[in-house]
Order: C-alpha cells, then structure tokens, then sequence
C-alpha cells in the first residue's frame, strides 16, 4: 500500500514539469536569436548595422594608428591602421583583421577603432554582437575608456571591457573594470567559459548594462558578473562619460607572442554595436 | 474532480506533441524512405569492455597480446581502466585494435577523448580509431607521437568529418613501442574513460593534402601517383591545434582534367592522358591546402628488353631483374637541387630525375662486380642537349663514401669511373654499356654508389651491372 502510494506520487509529481518542458517546447520558434533578456535599457540612442560597404561611418568611428607608447602600454606587436586591408565593412559586418606582415617596423597589423569625441555617454547598456579570431596570441577587445582620458590619465579615468578574450582560450570570455588601484593584474575581473561551443565559431552577444551604482557583464542571454563599487579596491570612477572602442591586437603581455601555430589573417566580424538608455 | 483533472493532463500533452511535430522546421523524407540506421553509443571503454567491444592485437606484426590488461587500481575514475605494459627495447611492442561486432552510428560526436597517464612521460607512436578489416580502415584516424605525461589528463582526437562516421567498428587503436636503443620503452600506459564525444568545440578545420604543399610533377599515361600527407587539423578548447593523419576516404578528391587525370576514393592519382591536371582535395567542404600540378607528356615509350640472362646481372633497377641490393635514390646530397622520383609507367617502373645538378644511386649493400665487365643503363630525353656524367663508384674495403667535398674526387680507400651519356635522342631511348674498366678495374669488389651529374632532365631504367 506505501509503496504503491509512492510510485504513485512520484508519477504525479514528475507530471507538472515534464509538462512545462513541452509547453517550452512548443512555444519556442524555429531559430534562436541572440536576444537577451538581462537588460532592461531599451531606449535605442545609437546603433551600427555596418550596412554601408568601405570604411565605417566617419561620424561614429575614429583610429588609433600606430604603436602608441610601449605597444599601447602593453607590448602588442601590431601597427594599428586604418587602411582597408585591417578595416572596412563587408556584406553587412565590420571586418577587423590581424594580418602578418612587415609594415612600420612592426611585423603584423591591425585596427583599432573608437567613438571618442564622436559618441560618448554615461550609463545605458552598449553591446555589440561578434564573432571572434583564434589562435595564440590573438587578443580582441570590446570596451570603453573614461572620456576624460586626456586630462585624467588612465587608469583614474577608468575602464571597462565588455568583452576580452585570449585567442589560445577560445571558450573564455573576460570582463572587468580598471580604476584607481585597481588596474592591469589588480583589475577587477570575471571569466565566463562557454560549454560544449567556442567564440570564434559563431556570433555571440556581449553587453554591458551600466547605471550609477552597478556594471552588469552578460554574454547572450547570460548575466554572469555585476561589480558595484564594493567590489573595486579604490575609487568608482564610472559616474562620467565613457567612448567605445573595438580592436584585435597581437601578442602583448595579456596574451603572449603567436607563435607558428597562429594562423594569419585573423578577423572579428561585428555585426552590429548598439547603445541603449533607461 | 481530482480524475478529471488527472485526464486532463495527457490531453494537453498530446495537443502539445502535435503542435512539436507540426511546427518542425524542416520538411521531413515521406514515410515510404526509411534508412537503417545503428546504435550511436560513444562509450568505448569506461570501466569494462562496451557493448559488443574485442581486443585485436597486432601479433603478426608482432605485438605483445600479454601487454593490455584491465587495471583495478590505477583508474582516473569508477574501477577500472586499460592497462598497456610497453616493452623495453627488442621486445615486441604494444599494438593493437578495439573493435565492436556491431556497428556504431559515430556521426552525432565530433572526437574520441580518453584521459591517459604514463609511468613515465612517453610519447605514444600512434593512436587513434578507424581500424576495421571489413572496410580496409576506410575511415583510419591516427594521431602521432602523442605526448603523455605521468599524471592522468585528458586527450582530444577530433573526427576529421563525422558525417562519414554511420556504420563503423573500429573504435580505438594504438601502436606504442621502443622503436630504437635509447627510446622510451618498459614503462606503463593507462587509459581511461574511452569514449566519442559530442565537445562542440573542435573548431577550424584545417585539412591538408600533399602535407599542404603545392607540387608540380610530370608523369606518363600509365602512372599511379599515390596522395600523400593527408591531415585533419582542429582547434581545441585549450588552444591546441591537434592534427591527425586522416585516410582517403575521408576527402573528397577532383582532377581539373579528367581526360588526363582521375583521383580513386583511396586518393590515387591514375594518369590517363596528355596534358596537365591539377589535383585537389575537400574534407567536409573546406578546401584542403596543398595540391599537384600533374603533366603528363602521353604515353612513355617502353624502354628496350634487357637480354642479359639473370645469372649474369646484378641489378640494381630493373623490373626484368630481382635487384641485387636496395638503393636510396633519393640521398639528398647537400647543395642538391634534384628531384628524383620512381615513376609507374603502362611499361613499369622508371626513374625519373628533374633539375639535377649532382645526386646519386647509394646501394644499401656494396656489389662485388669482380666477375662483372659492365654497367647497363637505358636514357630516355624529353629535350636536346642533354648529357649525364655517371660516375660508378667503388667505396673500398671500409664500406665507406669518401668524397673531396670540393673536387667532388673519391678519397682515402674510394675509387671511381667516370663516363658520359651523350648522343642523346629526344623521345627515345638509347642504351649505354660502361666498362668497369679505369680506376676500378682492379677494384670493383665494393661497388657502393653511381653519382650523376648534370642532366638536368632525364629518365633512367635498366641499371645493372653485367656480364657478357
């Protein structure tokens, strides 16, 4: 009599979410997109399709060319330009792409693309949908700078990376932040490893929701970090303006040399970049 | 009420399937089209022998069938693992095969990974899976010298296309043994957890033909060229690009000129015509690196019938003779820029030397010609002009090649004849007999090697030494 009362309930009670399982199963479409439900800033303030062949939109995106000072502060290899050959948009995706080859006295180049002066903004929630490059030594980066920069040099103007990856580590995704006492090695930081897929084989979402108090890191439809300013070793510094910038750097401190096992050209397609507020 | 309720519920679920099998996306075969197929179970051991799973060892090519044993104490998880006790130098080595009586539908996984640790760090000479008698290893997959150190870790051999992957028995092979003095050998090998995995992140595919590079041959109508190097390359999570050696039939091959080139399943090139054909390969639709460009001049004339009866010939390369030695036609003398290439022909074999500016025939083992009087060599010429400087070369007593790297002259105990084919005839072939007179017509009892010089184009085929 127990026992049949057992079984019976367990039936019973397995019945209910076999149930929702299959309703899920019905109510879902055909195709996933990549929309993601940990954001609540919808007010669309600016977007990039990159529907225009050539160049990218002159009134959103300038260039970082060069080497800057000690390989952009952290070694990397590539000369930055801005020559077709590193950026353009291409059949509706901005194509930035690492290439090995003598140029400038540097031995690969890139691009590195930014919005200061041309859009900057305190607060929303900026993501851009890409697909990342692989290898060692390739290290792409979606992130945003203090708009301050100039008289408040980093790190007090602040940082934050949206997206970070190590091309020898095709499933790890980094955000952070960096501040005052709380940059490079101390920047405060979170991985996120893909399961059972990678970055560099398919279109991936990463975003930030960034309002007074708070940062929150997703990916796709996954909220995996928020630092707030209890959990920064210093001073918030992320109540003012910040520009985006987008690049694919090679070798440097963060990610190592390539080595022969790299494979050139490497490209970050970007589908679109949009920035939302409350 | 509570009935009521409970009949209520497979209702919905039954509404529910039907809205799930009409919303699918794609249209489905009709009913009438059924394929077969078998059981997509990856496991292939994870603490006991899986389903229908044997042990072949390799024993005529002389493997230890003593050396696999199921371990109970040294697992990386649950209670058992795969034990291989390598053998030290000279005494056999570890091979074998792991193959299933019933068919497994491998198509749905992307790699076999197993966790492996060794009793001392090793590098195993082959491992892999696709072994199977029934198909003649159709669908091999070997990786090589792959590293393994004395803690358990996990190891990835991505499938280089799964697709091909819907009816196969060999689920796991390794070759491992002391392959000379000095190489890693009595030592222990463990695997466990052996499965096929579905990781979703063996990415990049890279394949490869002709070991990614772009050649360029010359053949005749009648030559079978083999394709070589033949490798799948995917980017692991860990950063890894992991290559393995992948069989033919896993690339789909295409000749640019079927009228003078067509490519078998099992990646041989037949040469069936003039012209010139470019070969090339797919693997799951990526474009393979590496190709040939073949040209073939038509049909290569037969070169004459020697008439030497054997027991007056040692030979040295000759399909009317059993050679007297093997020879390294290819010794890659340095400062060489010579191509040196056996070439199957409707006629059989020919040598064929392109862009030769010095190279040589080395014999394996030294000729005694005491009783022989001459060198046979049949030239053929595609071009005028063409003159070949033979040297035969007798190594002397210390069974060594002893040259004056400046004067290209024999030194210490060496001796050679020198002579050269000239009065050639394009698009024919034309026959030399060389004394074995000269320098070593009193020692001709170490012959080791003839050395040719210049050219630079030309075919050789009747190389003895002879008798009359």
């Amino acid at each position: 009599m127990n026992k049949k009362y057992k079984d019976i309930k367990t039936i019973r009670s397995s019945f209910p979410s076999i149930l929702v399982l299959l309703l899920v199963y019905c109510f879902s479409g055909c195709t996933t997109d990549d929309t993601q439900t940990v954001a609540r800033f919808t007010n669309l303030v600016m977007e990039d399709n990159f529907e225009t062949e050539g160049a990218p939109n002159p009134q959103i995106w300038g260039y970082d060319i060069g080497t800057g000072v000690n390989g952009w502060g952290n070694q990397e290899l590539q000369y930055y330009t801005s020559r077709p050959e590193n950026v353009k948009v291409d059949n509706g995706f901005l194509l930035i792409t690492a290439r090995q080859e003598s140029f400038e006295n540097s031995q690969y180049t890139s691009a590195r693309l930014l919005t200061k002066d041309l859009f900057e903004q305190q607060y929303g929630r900026f993501e851009a949908r890409i697909r990342l490059p692989y290898g060692q030594g390739i290290w792409p980066a979606f992130w945003m700078l203090g708009a301050d920069i100039d008289d408040n040099p980093w790190p007090a103007a602040g940082e934050i990376d949206i997206m970070e990856y190590r091309g020898q580590n095709p499933t790890v995704l980094i955000g952070s932040v960096h501040g005052p006492g709380y940059s490079a090695g101390e920047a405060i930081s979170k991985e996120y490893i893909l399961e059972n897929d990678r970055f560099d084989t398919g279109f991936h979402v990463f975003g930030i929701e960034w309002g007074p108090e708070y940062i929150n890191f997703y990916v796709d439809d996954v909220l995996y970090n928020q630092i707030t300013p209890e959990d920064v070793t210093g001073t918030w510094v992320f109540n003012k303006p910040f520009y985006i910038l987008m690049n694919l750097a090679v070798g440097g401190t963060f990610v190592g040399s390539p080595n022969a096992e790299t494979v050139f050209p490497q490209t970050m397609l970007v589908d679109y970049v949009r920035v939302y507020e409350e | 009420m509570k009935n009521k309720n409970i009949i209520s519920l497979p209702s919905i679920l039954f509404l529910c399937l039907g809205i799930v099998v009409f919303s699918s996306c794609e249209r489905d075969f009709s009913d009438e089209v059924k394929f077969a197929t078998f059981p997509a179970d990856g496991d292939v051991f994870i603490d006991a022998f899986s389903a229908g799973l044997d042990y072949f060892p390799f024993v005529d090519a002389g493997a230890d069938p003593e050396a696999f044993s199921v371990e109970t104490n040294d697992v990386f998880d649950g209670d058992a693992a795969m034990r291989f006790d390598v053998p030290a130098f000279g005494n056999g080595f570890v091979g074998a095969a792991f193959n299933t009586t019933v068919k497994r539908d491998l198509s749905g996984f992307d790699a076999l990974t197993f966790y492996a640790k060794a009793s001392k760090a090793a590098s195993i000479n082959a491992i892999g899976f696709g072994i199977s008698a029934e198909t003649a290893n159709k669908f091999q997959v070997t990786a090589n010298n792959l590293g393994v150190s004395t803690r358990w870790e996990k190891y990835v051999i991505p499938i280089p296309d799964a697709s091909k992957l819907t009816e196969e028995t060999g689920m796991f092979w390794l070759a491992e043994g002391a392959s000379f003095e000095g190489d890693e050998g009595g030592y222990i090998l463990w695997f466990d957890e052996i499965k096929f995995e579905k990781l979703g992140t063996v990415a990049q595919p890279r394949p490869a033909i002709f070991g990614g590079q772009e050649l360029v041959e010359q053949a005749f109508t009648g030559s079978n060229i083999p394709i070589t190097g033949l490798t799948q390359t995917f980017n692991l999570d860990n950063g890894v690009n992991q290559t393995v050696t992948a069989a033919p039939s896993y690339f789909n091959f295409s000749s640019s000129d079927v009228g003078v080139a067509v490519v078998s399943e099992l990646g041989e090139i037949s040469i069936i015509g003039a012209g010139t054909s470019n070969i090339s390969a797919l693997l799951g639709n990526v474009r393979a690196a590496g190709s040939l460009e073949v040209t073939s001049s038509g049909s290569l004339q037969a070169s004459p019938n020697p008439i030497h009866p054997a027991g007056n010939v040692k030979s040295i390369f000759s399909d009317a003779y059993t050679n007297d030695t093997n020879s390294n036609f290819s010794p890659g003398f340095g400062g060489s820029t010579t191509e040196t290439k056996v070439t199957s022909t409707e006629n059989g074999d020919v040598l064929v030397y392109t862009n030769n500016n010095f190279t040589g025939m080395i014999f394996d083992n030294t000729v005694d010609a005491s009783g022989l009087t001459f060198l046979h060599i049949d030239v053929y010429v595609q071009a005028p002009g063409v003159e070949v400087g033979v040297q035969i070369r007798d190594i002397g007593a210390n069974q060594t090649l002893e040259t004056d790297v400046n004067t290209g002259l024999p030194t210490g105990d060496d001796r050679d004849r020198r002579f050269d084919l000239t009065g050639l005839t394009v698009g024919q072939w034309t026959s030399f007999n060389i004394a074995l007179d000269g320098d070593i017509a009193d020692q001709k009892n170490n012959l080791g090697a003839i050395i040719l010089v210049g050219g630079p184009n030309f075919i050789f085929d009747n190389v003895y030494f002879f008798t009359e």
